[in-house]
């Protein structure tokens, strides 16, 4: 598939700067030596600051889990936005009509292009989710979608988030500072702007409201508490939309209808940007040991009464087993080529693919379906013999839950280093919102980047950073 | 607002204001205790008094019997077994600050948490007795920082009000405390009134409140026990008196009141403890005895909490 030299996101293949970049390479050549060295002190202690003021903490540390930030911006032209864009759009649509066909009809099914067993045996299948028709047909309503490169030509997705994607807080915050560091780079040229992102979220929440809700409707944040390494994002974001940042014991049900306890009384609430996973949104349904959900909040749902976003039951649509169906889902929904390319999976569950996946370990990289953050996977080329032997009795143990794909030579960006500028194996999540009223994308997303030399690991719980990531105006 | 938000601020203030009222005692019974003996008093403990007016004396026997300057500032200051100590006031006060962030203004949030990071560092060196002004020092002027930044930096809404309530709820107690325990100094006996050691008794009241200059300011005299307690429970003009407390908290209750459009048994409670102190005068409370009248007061104090507890925060 892809050419195995690495494409660098600002020099190519070739070493010749690309249009997008030209601006910016001129300006660091240019730029006096310590002016890099000093500005990425000044971030480092903006994000102190602002870390002191907003980031997360251990329970018992004080010392901020600060995720490394890179001062090299990672920057797309007009036209390559334009076109990941349609397929990011295309993509979730698609996704939002498979999993309100799951639900309902089941036509993907019957029509055989997705093994029933997929769906059913899925464990984030809901089956008290079926047969519900939401006011809205939107199911997720924020997507994450993770998309990586090899060349100049396609975008590959490697994950659909559809449960509780995060980073966006991140992507807002680099902005912020870049522009407080950077002015004289910054305005250099016309890079569209993001900060529309949470108006657009609390436009798109709304949009979602039940019929029944008054013309305003009452959003909150649903998070799982303090204690939750996302709780920095969940309060920034709660903040920024003017909205109640509420935990599961805020929020009680009475006659179907879900309140929130003010004040000045029970007050009603219209629509649950939820960060809670599924399983603990009520214990009278799902599990009944969560001490975070909301007993009856399932019920007053399947009344009509309230909505959540994202629905319950939308990661049976992004595991890594149904990801390899996705270009089929595309196809079968939107009558239309998929824009975007999935990577070449391998799923073990089928014969063919697991020996030749056992045969030819040191050359995939292994992942569980349901796992996430860089957990749980094997890097072959990087792994010893022995951690291979390890892994290959794992996957003959419970060869389903495992998929394998080529390992990618990803594309790479410079990052600002001791020694300089330095190339790094970098990804990029952008967020689509979709609401009753269509599909909201602001221009960029999270790029992360592998900090060390050679990692294709981004995650930030593996030691990642981030950039920022400019959209040039066309 | 959300009562949990109302109900993290309103603690988080009563555990600010407690952890500096915790440092005031500390300070008096260290100035008191290194004064020559007979300036003092034979006998008297400072420590034990200290232990006895921050509270806590069953738990203080239970973990280290005798009292010691070394066991009562370990116990008052950092001890675990002891919920009020300040570190564990800063621990508290903290972890209901990060769970309203957002309610809070970032200069109130940076204080708290320097705060408690300078705490941990003295917890850790173990400190002596000769370090401990600088280390009072650090928690009142941690506390008046954060006073200060709400002051000067919260929009003046349901948060503010209700971060108030619990300041003056506290500030209240812990004055009535103070009395209380001294309550016995400040009668008339027959032994001279006047001397050596009752004068620096009265000083240590007045001290332990930030009251001593304003005494002076007040009634241009030498200090006499009834208008110690007069200035402690009923001048206004005094910031941390009761009638002061109680101003405050029924005006604030006033706030939220016309704010929300409703008012209740809070309301009501504290206009008419705030009436009683107005049309009171320090002459009819000896009579009817000091210590009874605080006990009095104590009681309805905590009652008020509930009734605010009872009507917003749950």
């Amino acid at each position: 598939m892809a050419p195995q030299a690495i494409f660098d996101e600002m020099s190519g293949h070739d070493g010749q700067s690309r249009d997008a970049y030209r601006v910016l390479q001129d300006w660091l050549k240019s730029a006096p030596p310590q002016l890099l060295e000093h500005r990425r002190e000044e971030a480092e202690l903006f994000f102190r600051r602002v870390g002191i003021t907003f980031a997360v903490y251990g329970n018992t540390e004080a010392e901020e889990r600060l995720i490394p930030f890179d001062i090299i911006p990672r920057i797309l032209s007009g036209q390559e936005w334009a076109r990941l864009a349609r397929g990011l759009e295309q993509r979730v649509k698609a996704l939002n009509m498979f999993l309100k066909d799951i639900y309902g009809a089941r036509d993907i099914l019957r029509a055989g292009i997705v093994p029933p067993e997929l769906v059913y045996l899925n464990p984030y299948y809901r089956p008290q989710m079926h047969g519900l028709s939401l006011n809205s047909d939107i199911y997720v309503q924020v997507a994450g979608i993770d998309i990586v490169r090899v060349d100049d030509q396609d975008f590959y997705v490697l994950e659909d988030n559809l449960r509780t994607p995060s980073g966006v807080s991140y992507m807002l915050e680099n902005r912020e500072v870049m522009m407080r560091l950077f002015p004289e780079l910054v305005g250099m040229q016309r890079i569209r702007p993001i900060e529309n992102y949470v108006d657009e979220l609390l436009g798109t929440l709304k949009s979602v409201a039940p019929a029944s809700s008054p013309w305003d409707p009452t959003v909150v944040l649903l998070t799982p508490g303090s204690l939750n390494s996302a709780y920095y994002e969940h309060s920034f974001l709660a903040d920024r939309m003017g909205v109640e940042l509420v935990e599961g014991r805020d929020l009680f049900v009475r006659d179907e209808m879900v309140y929130m306890r003010t004040t000045e009384g029970p007050k009603r609430v219209d629509v649950i940007y939820s960060r809670i996973d599924d399983d603990f949104l009520d214990p009278l349904v799902f599990r009944p040991d969560s001490a975070l959900g909301v007993p009856g909040l399932i019920a007053a749902y399947r009344a009509g009464n309230v909505a959540i976003a994202n629905a319950p039951g939308t990661g049976v649509a992004d595991d890594k087993a149904m990801y390899s169906y996705v270009p089929d889902i595309v196809r079968f929904y939107m009558g239309e080529e998929p824009i975007l390319k999935n990577v070449p999976t391998w799923r073990c569950r089928e014969q063919g693919a697991l020996s030749y996946v056992l045969d030819h370990l040191h050359e995939l990289v292994v992942k569980e379906v349901n796992g996430s953050g860089g957990y749980g996977m094997l890097v072959g080329p990087h792994a010893t013999a022995e951690a291979c032997e390890h892994f290959k009795a794992r996957i003959l143990a419970n060869p389903d839950n495992y998929i394998a794909q080529p390992t990618l030579a990803l594309s790479t960006s410079p990052i600002f280093t001791d020694k300089g500028l330095a190339p790094r194996h970098v990804d990029l999540r952008p967020f689509v919102l979709t609401g009753r009223d269509g599909v909201r994308l602001v221009p960029g997303g999270l790029t992360r980047v592998a900090l060390t030399e050679g990692s294709l690991v981004v995650n930030s719980s593996q030691g990642g950073g981030t950039k920022d990531t400019w959209v040039l105006s066309e | 607002m959300l009562s949990r938000d109302a109900d993290s601020l309103y603690w988080l203030s009563r555990y600010v204001e407690r952890a500096e009222n915790t440092a005031r005692i500390l300070d008096v019974a260290y100035r008191m205790a290194s004064m020559p003996i007979s300036y003092n008093g034979v006998e008297t403990n400072e420590w034990e008094s200290a232990l006895i007016t921050a509270g806590g004396v069953d738990q203080f026997r239970a973990v280290y019997g005798e009292s010691t300057p070394e066991s009562v500032i370990e116990f008052l200051a950092f001890s675990e077994a002891n919920p009020s100590s300040i570190q564990n006031c800063f621990d508290t006060a903290r972890q209901n600050a990060r769970s309203v962030r957002s309610a809070l203004t970032s200069e109130m949030w940076e204080a708290i948490n320097s705060a408690w990071l300078d705490l941990r560092r003295y917890k850790a060196r173990k400190i002596k007795v000769e370090d401990l002004p600088r280390f009072l020092n650090l928690v009142k002027e941690a506390s008046l920082r954060y006073d200060g930044s709400a002051m000067r930096t919260m929009l003046r809404n349901d948060a503010y009000w209700f971060s108030r309530l619990g300041l003056y709820i506290e500030r209240a107690d812990n004055t009535a405390r103070v009395l209380d325990v001294k309550y016995h100094v400040l009668l008339p006996q027959d032994a001279a009134v006047g001397g050596g050691i009752d004068y620096y008794q009265w000083a240590a009241i007045l001290r332990s409140v930030s009251a001593l200059v304003s005494y002076q300011w007040v009634y241009h005299q030498n200090l006499r026990p009834w208008l110690v307690a007069d200035l402690l429970i009923l001048r206004e003009e005094m910031p941390r008196s009761l009638a002061a407390c109680y101003a405050a908290l029924s005006r604030h209750l006033d706030d939220i009141s016309h704010r929300y459009g409703t008012s209740g048994a809070a309301q009501r409670q504290a206009r008419a403890t705030h009436a009683r102190l107005t049309n009171r005068n320090i002459e009819d409370i000896f009579q009817g005895g000091l210590h009874e009248f605080l006990q009095d007061f104590l009681a309805e104090n905590n009652r008020l909490g509930h009734a605010i507890t009872n009507q917003y925060l749950c």
